[in-house]
């Protein structure tokens, strides 16, 4: 009847999981309870849970990253407390097993669950804002989008409760996570959490490039438009051309544990090496879907806060595009120990080393925008300058590895790892972090906090070094990844100064939660009544912060790059048309409850095949088809806002202009 | 373009301004093209399934190999259904354009009944295989086999089920915009159903060694 499923499922006897439990089932039920005796439920429900505007769903993805942050992250410091300790003979407090579990989960969520929430919730915000539209091209299919990875993420977590996560690392190479020495339902959990959530992705790939390619405001033409919008338009394509891969490859691994395939077993002519293939030419692109987004915050950012038109913006086209085409064909660099040949081996080094060039494209495009410009050192800049510095110096360590010999040695150390993070705290996440500074007023109508912005930061940059530059010495010094203990005494000190580190990265977290909570509680003081805080370049602060539902009364139109800002130097109204406008009725989409409905479902199928109950599967099954086809026949997906109400609230927001 | 003797002066203003730059494109267009980026996403899930049955194909492991396990007539009246099954989708299509909803049913049904000639066709061939004991669980090639045309026959049994629901909307509907944008996606599947079997009869069936 339940499968796999009994009481061993639970981690009775295991204090670590069993606390780690608690405190998470006992937070969500704080959350509920607290939102039911607030009465909170029908607000959330209409205008939070079935809500398909961009930049409400937006908003839920970013909380979604911040929220599995903390997880993550605690994963991490658990991590690096094992370390400091588990030194010489000691064994330190995390038996193998469960370590093992911990740096999968770290890496499967931090990846999947924090940057790519993080950064697909960014352009969720901005991207209809700074094209001069109403929505995304499928808003209702954004919702799923959002839902499918909310669902992932659930799932991942659940495995803290019931069951065990994989062991295997974050990417699962075969045989290891085979059946035959991954029997549990670690493996099972992993795969399915994230083939739920790559379902999410992939749509959300397919809307935004089809937003980004059909919908823009008159005028804007491929050339007019800002830079964050070239960046998660090279983002989306890789999406869509890239997470099939992963789809396919974990459909493989799939078949292999549930039924007994040979796609990657050792026996009857399997080839493991072939998922590591098959997984890198989706995970090489991954890495660019997560940093060029990036790349386009900080444009945006060092433009705004040098009061100058960002540099060389063709020159940033094209090197987002050639990175875009390059970044597929440079996947075996992840693995030049296979073994393929000097041959293969020169080929991916080589790529690998051309595809730093556009990089360094823009690092110059940046560093000339700043030059002779009016530098405004306010928060989103200064996550902005640390990323430059620390970028470069991950981007070199990553140049180092993309020559083979050199790869053989640094291969699966700690090197490695400390590369990876240098580039990817570096990069992604500081440029999240700079992004969700920048546009929060946008998104919320007032500003964070700045004082504690900036102590944020400087715990980021700090705890940062002190984290990973440790791991580099140890690297060359000989210690490998995913180790639970060491006999090298030797290496305790720079174990200990990283563990200094992740402490020093734990305040900084602490000082943003800080920061988020005074800003909220302050926020009538810090209101931002003009839309335009920051003396903004485009279109999104030309509009109120936050956006009426339907972003603009009238569409805007462009004429060039920095519209908005041209739209100020000639003195033309904040829609950039005639001061009296008629207003007319807009249509806009209305909420759906389908994300919502099919996530529940897709947590039921995925939850039901982990542990083997078909019953339940089948359940889950119909239940999304049942959603999906009750949708089909809605014929009244659209609302009519009247042009009454349009006119009243641009008239209120002229008064709270003129007023300022 | 006859920009010196413009028949109105809106004419002349709409065609100096490029495509790129008139504002957001219709609901048929973007419908349209999100289902094409949609096709090319599941293109490159195939392209993915042809690859690793490129590389497992010789892998045998002592058992049958594809020249020896394809019946290559049977192959034929398959795909012969199949393609058929595209012209009359094509029929169907144009049918709901003049809004004929006799022409459409018929047309839809001729398209039904030949993919589901196609996927019994094919199931006999996959039931024929594992009862010689020549499943997916034999060998690492079989593997592919039945994964790279199993996922085909997949897509065409949902086209099937997709199909079903469409006539459904046209019956219960009639032929909203909705409806006839949903058409126009579902052919746009069928076709590429049919682009991707060509690859597998080419590279699995006439292919095998």
């Amino acid at each position: 009847m339940l499968g796999k499923l009994n009481w061993a499922a639970f981690p009775l006897d295991q204090p670590i999981p069993l606390a780690a439990s608690v405190f998470v089932v006992a937070s969500i039920a704080a959350v509920l309870l607290l939102i039911s005796i607030k009465g909170w439920w029908p607000y959330l429900w209409r205008e939070w849970i079935t809500s398909v505007d961009h930049k409400r769903i937006g908003i839920m993805y970013t909380l979604l990253a911040l929220v599995m942050l903390l997880r993550g992250f605690i994963d991490a410091i658990m991590m690096r407390a094992q370390l400091a300790i588990a030194a010489g003979g000691a064994q330190g407090y995390l038996p193998p097993e469960h370590y093992n579990q911990i740096f999968s989960a770290h890496g499967t969520i931090m990846i999947f669950f924090v940057a790519m929430p993080f950064v697909i919730g960014l352009m969720n915000v901005v991207l209809p804002l700074q094209l001069g539209v109403r929505d995304v091209a499928f808003p209702v299919l954004n919702s799923v989008s959002f839902w499918l990875t909310a669902a992932g993420a659930l799932l991942v977590n659940l495995s803290l409760v019931i069951g065990e996560f994989a062991r295997t690392g974050w990417l699962a190479y075969p045989p290891l996570s085979e059946l035959a020495y991954s029997p549990g339902v670690g493996v099972d959990y992993y795969l399915w959490a994230l083939q739920i959530s790559g379902v999410g992705s992939l749509l959300t790939g397919i809307n935004f490039t089809t937003t980004i390619l059909k919908l823009r405001a008159p005028g804007l033409g491929y050339f007019q438009m800002p830079i964050f919008c070239w960046t998660a338009l090279a983002s989306s394509l890789l999406i869509v051309a890239a997470f099939p891969i992963l789809t396919a490859t974990f459909a493989m691994l799939l078949l292999d544990r549930y039924v007994g395939f040979h796609f990657f077993t050792n026996d009857l002519g399997g080839n493991a090496m072939m998922y590591v293939n098959l997984i890198w030419a989706w995970g090489h692109p991954e890495v660019y879907i997560l940093i060029l987004p990036a790349f386009g915050v900080f444009s945006e950012v060092i433009a705004t806060f040098s009061g100058k038109p960002l540099f060389g913006y063709r020159s940033m086209v094209i090197a987002t595009l050639a990175i875009c085409m390059l970044s597929f064909m440079v996947w075996l660099h992840h693995f030049f120990t296979m073994g393929a040949g000097a041959d293969v081996n020169s080929f991916f080094g080589i790529m690998t080393m051309i595809i730093a060039v556009p990089t360094g494209v823009k690092v110059f495009n940046w560093l000339f925008t700043l030059y002779g410009g009016r530098i405004r050192f306010n928060v989103p800049l200064l996550w902005a300058l640390g990323f430059m510095v620390t970028f470069v110096i991950g981007g070199m360590t990553g140049v180092l590895m993309a020559v083979p010999p050199a790869d053989f040695v640094l291969h699966n150390s700690l090197f490695l790892v400390a590369h990876f993070h240098n580039v990817i705290i570096g990069g992604v996440l500081f440029g999240a972090f700079a992004g969700y500074t920048y546009w929060f007023p946008k998104a919320f109508g007032f500003t964070l906090d700045e004082r504690l912005g900036k102590a944020a930061f400087w715990c980021w940059f700090i705890g940062f070094y002190l984290a990973f530059m440790p791991l580099y010495a140890l690297g060359l010094m000989g210690a490998t990844r995913r180790m639970q203990h060491y006999s090298d005494s030797n290496w305790q000190p720079l174990m200990l100064v990283a563990l200094g580190g992740a402490i020093v990265l734990l305040a900084g977290i602490t000082l943003m939660i800080l920061q988020l909570v005074v800003s909220i509680r302050s926020r009538e003081r810090r209101r931002d009544l003009s839309g335009d805080p920051w003396d903004g370049r485009t279109l999104e602060w030309s509009t109120s912060s936050p956006p009426p539902p339907w972003n603009f009364a009238v569409l805007p139109h462009v004429d060039g790059v920095d519209a908005y800002w041209e739209m100020k130097r000639g003195g033309s109204d904040f829609s950039g048309v005639k001061a009296k406008p008629r207003h007319e009725a807009i249509t806009m989409p209305r909420r759906s409850a389908i994300g919502f409905v099919t996530a529940f479902f897709a947590v039921v199928l995925g939850f039901a095949l982990v542990w083997h109950i078909w019953w339940m599967a089948l359940a889950g099954l119909g239940g999304i088809a049942g959603t999906v086809l009750t949708h089909a026949w809605r014929v009244d997906g659209e609302i009519a806002i009247p042009a009454r109400t349009i006119a009243a609230f641009e008239q209120a927001q002229k008064k709270s202009r003129a007023e300022r | 373009m006859n920009a010196a003797n413009p028949t109105a002066s809106g004419d002349l203003a709409r065609e100096e301004i490029p495509l790129s730059k008139r504002g957001p494109a219709s609901t048929r267009i973007v419908v349209g093209f999100g289902f094409w980026l949609f096709l090319l996403s599941d293109i490159v899930i195939f392209a993915t399934l042809f690859a690793a049955y490129a590389v497992l194909s010789g892998q045998t492991a002592g058992g049958p190999a594809g020249i020896e396990l394809f019946d290559r007539s049977h192959v034929l009246i398959e795909t012969s259904c199949l393609l058929a099954s595209s012209f009359t989708c094509g029929l169907c299509l144009l049918a709901s354009e003049r809004r004929n909803r006799a022409a459409t049913y018929l047309w839809a049904a001729v398209t039904f009944l030949l993919g589901a000639s196609f996927i019994a066709l094919e199931l006999t061939e996959f039931v024929r295989l594992t009862n010689a004991g020549d499943g997916p669980t034999r060998s690492a090639f079989l593997s592919a086999f039945f994964s790279l045309v199993g996922t085909h026959g997949l897509h065409v049994t949902l086209g099937l089920g997709w199909l079903l629901v469409m006539m459904a909307q046209v019956a219960t509907l009639g032929f909203l915009p909705m409806v006839k944008r949903r058409l126009y996606c579902f052919a746009l599947f069928w076709h590429a159903l049919d682009i991707v079997w060509i690859g597998v009869f080419t590279i699995v069936y006439l292919g095998a060694r």
